[in-house]
């Protein structure tokens, strides 16, 4: 448990305080620990206009714990660039000191022992307390939310996105753009947003027809602010139908689209905004192309690929913001902007200790609402944990590791895939699971676990494609998420090669023996975008392997071997 | 091998036919350098003065939107290398179009390069590409 003074020099920690060189000074500013409360949540003293960003927080409502990467490999222009630093570097970049709250919260080091110090991150109405704390001292800030938001729990699976929709609305958001709320099927994204009180974003949302902009989500929304027009461009994630299924929202087309991106700048500008937001699910790869490509943008706030960072990476006259996931973190950016122009910034990226932030009781109350008709399965223990059980990094994770186990042994096959997304919380060791665990690592419209066989030739195939859409070096190519988790097979990955010469040494592990192109495996799955489908859905398959077990223990993967990098 | 531009143009209707009609007796398609050189009329076209706008990723392999742009241009070549036989189709724009840009919808087999060729105003003759991925997909973050 930390006290609200730790908590405080935490978030003094984020505010890297940054001039014209774009860089800040942690490590002085903890040592002074000059920052106070005052400085954290009172009014600013920079600036006259300021932006409040959250993003996938992947209806995480109430705290959890969220390990951050321990691998993370950037390739081509971005290797070594944040966010592709992790660990101990990570910490030596930003200067933060290891143990720290802050070096907890942005990093899988010693992440068990320290999430024991300082609890849970997260929850959405200690977000609601800082929220309203900020706009206590800049009343008309802009709260922007980057997607991501009505997907990834039992409660809004069951409720197709209500509960996270009510919850969202009393934070008053001014703008949003989308990325797996597309799953919950084109009809109910079409019904949920004709009664939001704001606008849905996506400049990159064409209808796949006439491939021509798509009228129910405009391309961006103006705001006046400081005398000064905004205009906040909406960015929904480009690779809709390739990552997630298309039949579920077959209206629509979505891409990059670098020229239209270019157009409703050049649109807004002409319009007379003197300060351009894209608001974006691109992907930090992507959205740092696309800032030293698209001429006019100020400000990216960044999603999708989960990342936190506690400094804007600077690109031009262009600033990125990367505000994490699962509610982890709340962005702020006050930003200077006189006679047309951004003239400065100051951000702080706030970790959201949920021992130390009061809750807001008027969210805390929705919260408990949305949640009580649930309350029995959510709370009902399945099994134990013994390890820490956490999902992110490029090739495995102990959740998928226990995925890809279960997939196995429940469906009886040789080998069995697990998708690689970034959303689910961790699981410390020792922590009973129960089902709103399970579902908040599983949780999706099309959860349905497939038994199949493939040929060698053809495993082969997957790897080398989901391979390249997270290691070609353009990142226009790349989809955003980790590499495809396997279970009972091995192989070596080259990141380094092109696309069809990345996957060697392919192993089945039940008999050491090379995997033969002509010879099919039966391989179970889940999460397939195709239409049609049939299986039990995951969750159910999993329960049962744990329940069987009671005690699970499960360790890190040791069957992918990673080279060229 | 000279083409006439009649030739080139048959090549194209072609090769749109083979896409809806199973073939029947293989015919041997010009190579992509044959198709280009048949409609440049062997001349070598520089970079530039055409755009194409596709996707970096194919939603749907079967049916991808291409758009080309060729401002001033008589006429605009459009090519996939990948495919079994290269030429796609070429527009023609008469002196009243309002603009010399045009869109349709490609299949693609695999990953591959769209190309476009146009034969600009003063004659000759430019050329851009684009890569165009065909992927089985990835997993969303």
């Amino acid at each position: 448990m930390i006290s609200r003074r730790h908590f405080l020099q935490a978030g003094a920690a984020a505010s890297a305080i940054l001039g014209a060189s774009g860089t800040g000074n942690w490590a002085r500013l903890l040592a002074q620990q000059a920052l106070t409360q005052d400085q954290l949540l009172a009014a600013p003293a920079f600036g006259n206009l300021t932006l409040i960003h959250i993003t996938d927080l992947h209806a995480q409502l109430v705290p959890i714990y969220f390990r951050e990467p321990e691998v993370n490999i950037g390739v081509g222009e971005m290797a070594g660039l944040p966010p592709h630093v992790t660990g101990e570097a990570f910490l030596k970049l930003y200067g933060i000191a290891p143990g720290s709250p802050m070096a907890h919260a942005l990093t899988h080091v010693d992440f068990a022992a320290l999430a024991r110090t300082y609890g849970r991150m997260g929850g959405l109405d200690r977000i609601a307390t800082i929220v309203r704390a900020i706009r206590a001292d800049r009343p008309d800030a802009l709260l922007l939310d980057g997607g991501d938001t009505w997907h990834g729990s039992y409660t809004c699976l069951h409720t197709r996105g209500q509960d996270v929709v009510d919850a969202m609305n009393l934070l008053r958001p001014d703008a949003m753009t989308l990325h797996w709320e597309f799953t919950l099927g084109s009809e109910r994204v079409r019904e949920i947003i004709g009664g939001l009180p704001f606008p849905v974003l996506g400049a990159n949302i064409f209808d796949a027809e006439w491939n021509e902009p798509a009228e129910e989500f405009p391309p961006y929304a103006l705001f006046e602010r400081a005398g000064t027009l905004v205009a906040v461009i909406g960015q929904a994630f480009p690779y809709m139908p390739i990552a997630n299924p298309g039949w579920m929202f077959p209206e629509y087309s979505f891409g990059i689209r670098e020229e239209r991106m270019q157009e409703v700048v050049d649109e807004v500008r002409d319009r007379g905004a003197g300060l351009v937001v894209l608001l974006s699910h691109n992907g930090f790869d992507v959205d740092r192309k696309m800032a030293g490509r698209v001429r006019g943008i100020d400000v990216i706030l960044t999603g999708h690929t989960h990342d936190a960072l506690p400094e804007p990476v600077q690109v031009g006259q262009t600033i990125l913001i990367a505000s994490g996931s699962n509610g982890k973190f709340v962005s702020r950016l006050d930003l200077d902007v006189r006679d047309g122009r951004m003239q400065g910034f100051r951000h702080r990226l706030i970790p959201v200790f949920s021992d130390v932030i009061d809750p807001d009781p008027e969210m805390a109350a929705a919260v408990a609402a949305g949640r009580a008709p649930f309350a029995a399965q959510l709370g009902e223990v399945i099994g134990r944990t013994e390890g820490l059980l956490y999902r992110r990094g490029n090739f495995a994770g102990t959740w998928d590791e226990l995925i890809c186990t279960a997939l196995m042994e429940e469906r009886d096959a040789e080998i069995s895939l697990s998708p690689g997304v970034r959303w689910g919380p961790s699981l410390l060791p020792g922590q009973e699971i129960t089902r709103e665990d399970l579902f908040n690592v599983t949780a999706m419209t099309y959860g349905q676990a497939y038994r199949t066989e493939m040929t060698g030739e053809f495993l082969k195939v997957v790897l080398e494609d989901v391979a390249d859409n997270i290691f070609n070096p353009d990142p226009y190519y790349q989809q955003g998420g980790d590499m495809v988790r396997v279970g009972g097979l091995g192989f070596t990955i080259d990141i380094a090669r092109p696309v069809g010469q990345r996957i060697s040494d392919m192993t089945l592990l039940r008999s050491g023996e090379p995997i033969d192109p002509a010879r099919s495996y039966v391989v179970a799955g889940w999460a397939s975008v195709n239409q049609g489908t049939e299986g039990p859905q995951i969750w159910d398959v999993v329960e049962a392997w744990i329940r069987r077990r009671g005690t699970v223990s499960i360790a890190p993967s040791r069957s992918v071997r990673v080279i060229g990098h | 091998m000279q083409l006439t531009r009649r030739d080139a143009l048959m090549m194209g209707a072609g090769a749109v036919a083979a896409t809806l009609i199973p073939a029947g007796a293989p015919r041997a398609a010009p190579t992509l350098d044959e198709a280009i050189a048949a409609f440049t009329g062997g001349a070598t076209p520089g970079e530039g003065g055409v755009t194409i706008t596709a996707p970096e990723i194919a939603e749907n392999g079967n049916t991808v939107p291409i758009e080309v742009d060729a401002p001033g241009a008589s006429s605009i070549m459009l090519l996939a290398d990948g495919n079994p036989n290269p030429a796609v189709c070429t527009f023609h724009f008469g002196p009243l179009a309002g603009a010399q840009m045009a869109a349709t919808r490609i299949r693609l087999a695999r990953t591959q390069n769209v190309l476009a060729v146009a034969r600009l105003a003063d004659g000759s003759y430019g050329i851009a590409r684009r890569e165009v991925k065909v992927t089985i997909g990835g997993c969303g973050g």
